[in-house]
């Protein structure tokens, strides 16, 4: 494996094309995505989502917030070269639901909401609380392994330039 | 940032290698030897070492007092003085004054004024309390992985740091590509792949 440092920087764009695809996925194909996962489970976009633009010298940044926000911006955003590095998105399976940041190029998970754990009063429950907690989190994580490498699985087939991309395209420029 | 916060931070590690066996005594030694000192050099401006995540002020790594279930869970503290640069400037002109008083002298050279500085950090140093941070660490043994509680870059890199140093063994952040690379179970022919990957353009 190549140094971490220098992979970190070689291949930022992965995170980047995988937020840009989960926004188009998330779009344009909700039942595929929840085909992706064997206990029912929906993938939507939150309340915030930033992309930015670095093919000229200057770095552009469009971010997009609040619960009700359009996202025609960002559209307009990719078609003029951005890509998605951060995106908000909420996960619900059966009654729990969590929220979280994701962050393209670290895959970094900020702001993560987790459903509730129960009250903390005795060292018992502290333990018990740390569980669930972690429980909750490994879910959350699973679930967006799973998002991470269905796209993986199609970045590295020739369906990504032959079908995936020209489709992406279409719904930038639709 | 707390793992039972309401809202939390994670960035997520891969362990590269295994303890030795008994695998809860030696992490408890480890942790023991590298836990936060409250007897540290008054002076310095940083102190990192582990603490126990349900008592940050008071480590405690007998027997298995840090194992919640499958999971090793503990927390890095540092704890590090901030001395405002305008507090720095003050003290620095009033000893400066002082000097000139004493001297006789209209002005002090170069060295003398990086001297008096010196001088003036060192003491405030001794004077201000250190804020401490606590970030708790969640260990998956069997499965290799770490999730650290928090994104901030300086407390990432302390952890790599002191986690190597403690454990001898290092962790490997997972972002992208090492994700992709080391938890997908990709083949050697995917991998090739991934690894000649280059940015695709949707706006053209």
């Amino acid at each position: 494996m190549l140094d971490v440092s220098v992979s970190y920087n070689r291949y930022k764009f992965i995170g980047r094309e995988f937020l840009t695809w989960l926004w188009f996925a998330v779009d344009t194909d909700h039942q595929g995505l929840e085909g992706l996962f064997e206990d029912p489970t929906s993938v939507d976009v939150g309340n915030r989502m930033v992309l930015e633009n670095r093919q000229r010298e200057a770095v552009e940044t469009v971010t997009i917030k609040g619960d009700d926000a359009g996202l025609e911006e960002g559209r307009l955003a990719l078609r003029k070269g951005a890509a998605v590095t951060e995106i908000n998105i909420v996960c619900r399976r059966g009654e729990q639901q969590w929220q979280l940041t994701l962050k393209g190029e670290s895959l970094h998970m900020t702001g993560l909401r987790c459903p509730p754990t129960g009250a903390v009063e005795t060292k018992a429950d502290l333990e018990g609380a740390v569980l669930e907690k972690v429980y909750l989190c490994d879910m959350i994580i699973q679930i967006v392994d799973t998002l991470f490498k269905a796209f993986v699985e199609i970045r590295l087939s020739d369906d990504w330039q032959n079908r995936v991309v020209p489709r992406i395209k279409q719904w930038i420029f639709a | 940032m707390g793992i039972l916060s309401t809202s939390v931070s994670v960035t997520r590690y891969r362990v590269d290698g295994k303890l030795e066996q008994p695998i809860i005594e030696t992490a408890s030694e480890r942790l023991k030897r590298y836990a936060i000192s409250e007897m540290a050099d008054e002076a310095s401006e940083k102190l990192a070492g582990w603490t126990s995540f349900d008592a940050p002020f008071q480590p405690n790594f007998d027997g298995s007092s840090f194992v919640i279930g499958e999971y090793l869970v503990f927390a890095l503290r540092i704890d590090k003085k901030n001395l405002p640069p305008k507090t720095v400037k003050k003290y620095c002109a009033i000893e400066e004054a002082k000097r000139l008083n004493e001297s006789g002298r209209e002005y002090l050279s170069r060295q003398e004024r990086e001297m008096i500085e010196d001088q003036v950090v060192n003491t405030l140093m001794m004077r201000v309390p250190a804020v401490p941070n606590v970030y708790d660490l969640v260990w998956n043994y069997e499965r290799s992985t770490v999730w650290f509680f928090t994104t901030l870059k300086a407390a990432n890199e302390e952890l790599e740091t002191l986690f190597l140093k403690s454990f001898k063994v290092p962790l490997v952040r997972l972002f992208p590509y090492t994700l992709a690379d080391l938890e997908l179970g990709l083949s050697d022919t995917d991998r090739d792949i991934l690894h000649n990957l280059n940015a695709t353009s949707f706006s053209e």
